[in-house]
């Protein structure tokens, strides 16, 4: 793991290794130019470590603070979803019924 | 490049010409499609017209208009949607390849609104691949160029949403923000763009990027028409449980009480290094504008601002990987062809259909989350968002409202910005603020450059106080003339 103040964050390994994470393939070329870009970026973000946040509660989303809360969940009561016909107009594979993939299980 | 002069009409004119001459819908629908077919070729910002489904509907209006029918808010205006909302029969591409062909099953809350309102849909707007961009230059269909100026982009993400308003090729139009993407480019394009609250349009049918962030507001040419439309858009939705169930008051009822004895806040951290000398001497003058219509103009301070654009970086990367994780080539989308195994179909589907940006922001937000850096990145960053909304709930105990520029600088050259991401980012500094801390605003045209490029003054307003920041949107315009 990498030292979070260091001017290095990203090592090409971590770049694939983040790629696999996120199901992206990249080519050569991507790997060295994203692995520039996000040292960069990282080491801007790093200038968050002046603050001292030790006794700040995360904040993950705006409704906490509002005095107003969203509103109420929905009434958990079954309606009528979208016409199975309707979705899978859409799919890449299909038999009308299932959405087809190729195989699963690799050996 | 403007084939005439001629302004479209605004919403109210709309209403009034309804009833008082024939065909006054189809007449409005019919001078946005000429514009389009005039100028279009050369901004890009529609990606798929619905001229016959608009024409279409703008008839029905003018039927029960020439019958004496009630006409709904928002009867024969001609809109145009950003292509990250969906419209049940029209492509839905947020800017993507991942999603060419794609045509949603159902429509967006927002666009239900719109239409159930008398709305004549026009089409889907041009935009940064899945909101991702500040010039519109991240769209995989090309970019938009500005009509102000067509070597400058129009801004981003809602690129095209701004300059459709900008060329009068829609009255109103909707875009999305999550760090700046509808006010910013509103400054670029020298028209009103609105960052309602977090919560007070409902994002069901709107492709999501980032959760926490994303919001649908509307782009008009003048404030009474952007507030007009945001009164129809806003309001809880059972289809989105992050929606408000806050009142919606009436928008324009309020416009013209003027600026007198409002507290009006100038956060210094806004008019630090990096701003163009030419947007600071167009905001500081619509200050004093707002200063003599009798406004109290105060110095405020919001700390923590330097610190806005790393974390945002971090928590909308974060929500990106998660909410993108579905394009996967299974359920739509594309799909890459001959794939041995499943894991290689994600792979390649996921590499061919993704965009540069796209890919840097999920490999980004897959790493701070990843194990190992989770607290070093995502929880600080969610901490100084703590910080930054503290700054501004402060400042709201001394003022009604903020007065910041919209954009560092007025519109850059296509290509300027374009390798380098952190330049770009930058472009966002006054308005991921806002972003974060869930608060409401607008950008409203303030003056010129030298040039003739626009430059806006953006005003922040507490959660759920559209009505005062649209209040004093309404004495800029009004200070403008």
């Amino acid at each position: 793991m990498s030292d979070p103040n260091s001017t290095q964050r990203v090592a090409a390994e971590d770049v694939r290794r983040v790629a696999e994470l996120a199901y992206l393939e990249l080519t050569p070329e991507e790997e060295t130019r994203m692995g520039r870009d996000l040292n960069a970026i990282l080491g801007y973000i790093a200038q968050l470590n002046e603050l001292d946040t030790s006794r700040v509660e995360p904040m993950a989303q705006v409704a906490e603070v509002l005095g107003n809360q969203p509103g109420s969940p929905r009434a958990d009561a079954p309606h009528p979803s979208l016409p199975r016909e309707a979705v899978m107009v859409a799919a890449p594979e299909t038999d009308g019924v299932f959405f087809k993939v190729p195989k699963v299980i690799e050996r | 490049m403007t084939k005439t002069d001629t302004a479209l009409p605004s919403i109210p004119e709309i209403r009034a010409a309804l009833t008082s001459r024939k065909a006054a819908a189809t007449e409005a629908a019919q001078a946005c499609f000429s514009r389009i077919d005039a100028d279009d070729p050369t901004i890009h910002a529609y990606l798929a017209l619905d001229r016959e489904g608009a024409l279409k509907r703008a008839g029905e209006i003018d039927s029960a208009a020439a019958k004496g029918e009630a006409l709904p808010a928002l009867a024969g205006v001609p809109i145009g949607i950003k292509d990250v909302l969906t419209q049940q029969g029209l492509p839905a591409t947020a800017g993507s390849k991942i999603l060419e062909g794609y045509r949603p099953p159902y429509t967006a809350t927002a666009v239900r609104r719109l239409a159930d309102a008398g709305a004549v849909l026009l089409g889907k707007l041009n935009c940064d691949e899945f909101a991702m961009g500040s010039s519109n230059e991240n769209s995989a269909y090309g970019p938009v160029r500005n009509p102000r100026a067509t070597d400058r982009v129009p801004g981003g993400s809602s690129g095209g949403s701004a300059a459709a308003v900008a060329a009068r090729m829609a009255v109103a139009t909707l875009g999305t923000d999550t760090g700046g993407s509808i006010r910013q480019p509103a400054s670029f394009c020298g028209v009103v763009g609105v960052l309602p609250t977090y919560g007070r349009v409902s994002r069901y049918g709107l492709i999501a990027f980032a959760s926490s962030l994303d919001r649908i507001g509307p782009f008009a040419a003048n404030v009474r028409d952007a507030a007009t439309v945001l009164g129809v858009i806003a309001g809880h939705d059972p289809m989105d449980a992050t929606s408000s169930n806050e009142p919606v008051p009436d928008y324009t009822a309020n416009l013209d009480a003027g600026v007198r004895r409002l507290r009006l806040g100038v956060p210094a951290e806004y008019f630090a290094e990096g701003l163009d000398p030419e947007v600071r001497q167009a905001v500081e003058a619509a200050i004093e504008q707002l200063r003599a219509a009798g406004a109290e103009i105060k110095p405020i301070s919001l700390p923590h601002t330097r610190y806005a654009v790393p974390t945002y970086y971090v928590i909308a990367t974060a929500e990106a990987s998660a909410n993108l994780a579905r394009f996967d080539g299974v359920r739509y989308g594309y799909r890459a062809p001959d794939s041995n195994t499943l894991s290689a179909m994600y792979r390649r589907s996921r590499e061919g259909g993704f965009g540069p940006e796209v890919k840097r922001r999920i490999l980004l937000g897959t790493y701070v989350l990843s194990a190992g850096y989770y607290d070093a990145y995502y929880k600080k960053a969610q901490q100084v968002r703590r910080l930054l909304t503290n700054d501004f709930l402060t400042a709201f105990e001394q003022v009604d409202a903020i007065l910041t520029p919209t954009a560092p600088t007025p519109a850059f050259k296509l290509g300027e910005k374009a390798d380098d991401p952190m330049a770009m980012y930058l472009a966002d500094i006054y308005t991921v603020t806002a972003s974060l801390a869930g608060i409401c605003g607008l950008s409203v045209p303030c003056g010129e450059s030298r040039e003739g490029l626009p430059i806006g003054l953006q005003i922040l307003g507490k959660h759920f106080d559209e009505s005062t920041v649209f209040r004093v949107g309404q004495a800029v315009e009004n200070s403008q003339k």
